[in-house]
């Protein structure tokens, strides 16, 4: 093979290389049949009994104790159509309650189990945020993911336990619906168009769970009388945990507080 | 002080001569100037793509295209151009068209090169450039795991550093000129540090990637940034103090040490703005994001400049090895 046939040889494999990676690169990705791809979960055990007599309720409130950080301000400008409240919601403080605090059961329940509810819970994106900030479902449960803005989004969990997916969501293109198979507390949500917006998922086992409201108020509702562990998860302040025991039909407050972070 | 030595020469004599006297074959190459512009124009496009690709990273923008090698299931139309997209998707642009022009450059150089090790230099920059690709996709795919977005970061700069020596190889100077050359009898010789400066700036782009793409803290990087410097600066200085007359040597060696306290400047303020100021920043800000964006920019700058004096004290610094002589030779010489 003479030095002219080599280059020539060369030359013309590295053009097919290149032109094999532009037809691969032409080849536009099918699309989904739906967006319904969810994790695969084993068939769920059929539900403990739970005696609807004797339920009890754990109610309270959650105060941030000290004084509370300024929200620290977003610059949206990179994006002419989010045009939404432009305040960080890593802590919510208002008058020392402290809101999107996950509160939970931790332990207590033993082996029982729960049927995972049929009806799908909505994460809305609307003025380049998540709404809500903080959401709770059960493990297996629908989470359908809506744009109501007029930009497009991407979703981005970035779970531990969980499997990890990114897709992108043009405006006014039909909601996403997921689900998150484990169990996972405070389970990150991103938007890599958007980096300030983010929130958290918490998937639990149980329907035993709530997410403070702006007043720092929950309620855990149809609780089997019990010993319990109630976890108290914010996303900057950490975890904290309370025992509390709770007898047939009653109801019973369990406060928290959180202080400030140490610097 | 090296040892002067008799001048090698490309264009001219055919011929040279080692330190042993044995005659070495010089390939006769001629000076290409649209090569040479093109070679140049490709390492600045390189170097445009890593700055490109530091903006993605640095915006938090690497996922916000989730499919590849398509964008929103299109090669090239141009999507709604806002937010993290606008950073990810210029990158792959450009990247696309670097992926282009190496094929250019490649396929030249097999057509007007003679010298046999520049073709395969091309075919080689061509190969890596397509690894980049490839691992920019797993990047995407693979949702950054840290191992290959660092691999990703680091091939790039590989890629940089070939197109920086090939654009050398094909300049004027290099083929033309005669080169000064004087033998290196110190050790650690300057063409062992200037490997060795190779070697450190490696292992800090690894760690600085690691720590930037969340696979490690940031105190690795820093300390190694210890290493480099004294490393470099050695490097430097013994090039600066021995061989300042040449002036080949003198310029990647001025220029090294120029871009070292600059990059140490650089990394203090990403450091400071990342790390200290801004490790609760909601949104990536601007000063972080400038400060690191430089530092990666000039680090890309600095190994490149680091690869450039290693080929220089390569070609103008051999180092001077002490022939061993039989040993009869030897009794007679120490009587």
């Amino acid at each position: 093979m003479n030095r002219k046939t080599g280059l020539t040889m060369m030359a013309t494999s590295m053009l097919v290389l290149f032109g094999l990676l532009l037809l691969a690169a032409c080849n536009k990705k099918e699309e989904q049949p739906a967006n319904t791809m969810s994790q695969e979960a084993a068939p769920a055990p059929a539900a403990t009994p739970i005696d609807p007599s004797t339920v009890a309720t754990v109610n309270g409130t959650v105060k941030f104790d000290g004084t509370a950080p300024k929200p620290s301000k977003i610059d949206m400008s990179q994006d002419p159509a989010c045009k939404g409240m432009n305040e960080a919601e890593n802590i919510v403080v208002a008058n020392g309650d402290l809101a999107n605090v996950f509160v939970y059961v931790k332990d207590g329940l033993g082996s029982r189990t729960f049927d995972v509810p049929k009806d799908a819970v909505v994460l809305d994106q609307q003025g380049c945020k998540y709404h809500p900030h903080v959401l709770g479902v059960m493990a297996g449960q629908t989470v359908q993911f809506k744009n109501d803005d007029m930009t497009t989004h991407n979703i981005h969990p970035t779970p531990k336990d969980n499997r990890e997916w990114n897709e992108s969501q043009p405006p006014s293109s039909p909601a996403i619906e997921k689900n998150f198979a484990r169990e996972e507390i405070m389970l990150p949500v991103k938007c890599n168009q958007h980096p300030w917006m983010k929130m958290y998922i918490n998937v639990v086992k149980s329907p035993f769970f709530a997410v403070t409201d702006k007043s720092g108020k929950y309620e855990i509702k149809g609780l089997p009388p019990g010993d319990y562990t109630i976890a108290f998860v914010q996303e900057k302040l950490g975890e904290q945990d309370q025992k509390v025991t709770v007898g047939p039909k009653e109801t019973k407050t369990v406060d928290q507080s959180f202080k400030a972070a140490a610097e | 002080m090296g040892q002067p030595a008799q001048p090698t020469s490309n264009a001219g004599s055919s011929r040279a001569v080692d330190p042993r006297g044995n005659t070495l074959k010089a390939i006769p190459t001629t000076y290409n100037r649209a090569h040479h512009i093109f070679a140049v124009f490709t390492a600045c496009v390189a170097f445009v793509v890593i700055t490109a690709g530091a903006l993605v990273t640095s915006n938090d923008a690497g996922l916000s295209v989730p499919d590849w090698p398509t964008s929103f299931g299109y090669l090239v139309k141009v999507p709604h151009f806002v937010g993290g997209i606008r950073y990810e998707w210029s990158h792959r642009m450009v990247a696309g068209t670097l992926v282009t022009l190496t094929l250019t450059i490649a396929i030249w150089t097999l057509l007007v090169e003679r010298r046999r090790w520049l073709r395969w230099l091309a075919v080689a920059a061509f190969c890596t450039v397509i690894a980049q690709a490839i691992l920019g996709g797993l990047t995407v795919l693979l949702f950054q795991p840290p191992a290959v977005s660092t691999a990703h970061a680091t091939v790039a700069q590989t890629f940089f550093c070939i197109a920086v020596a090939i654009a050398l190889f094909t300049g004027r100077k290099w083929v033309e000129e005669q080169p000064r050359v004087e033998f290196d009898q110190r050790r650690p010789s300057l063409s062992t540090l200037a490997l060795l400066s190779i070697f450190v700036l490696y292992v800090q782009l690894i760690l600085g990637g690691m720590f930037r793409h969340h696979g490690m803290s940031w105190w690795p990087h820093v300390a190694n940034a210890v290493i480099v410097s004294f490393v470099l600066a050695w490097t430097a200085i013994r090039a600066l103090s021995v061989y300042s007359q040449i002036e080949a040597v003198r310029r990647p060696a001025i220029v090294m040490l120029s871009l070292l306290i600059t990059q140490l400047c650089l990394g203090f303020t990403a450091f400071l703005t990342r790390v200290a100021w801004g490790k609760d920043a909601v949104q990536p800000e601007l000063p972080m994001v400038a400060a690191t964006v430089a530092h990666v920019a000039v680090g890309a700058l600095l190994l490149a400049t680091a690869v450039v004096l290693a080929i220089q004290v390569w070609r103008h610094v051999p180092v001077a090895f002490a022939e061993p002589l039989p040993q009869g030779q030897q009794d007679a010489s120490a009587a």
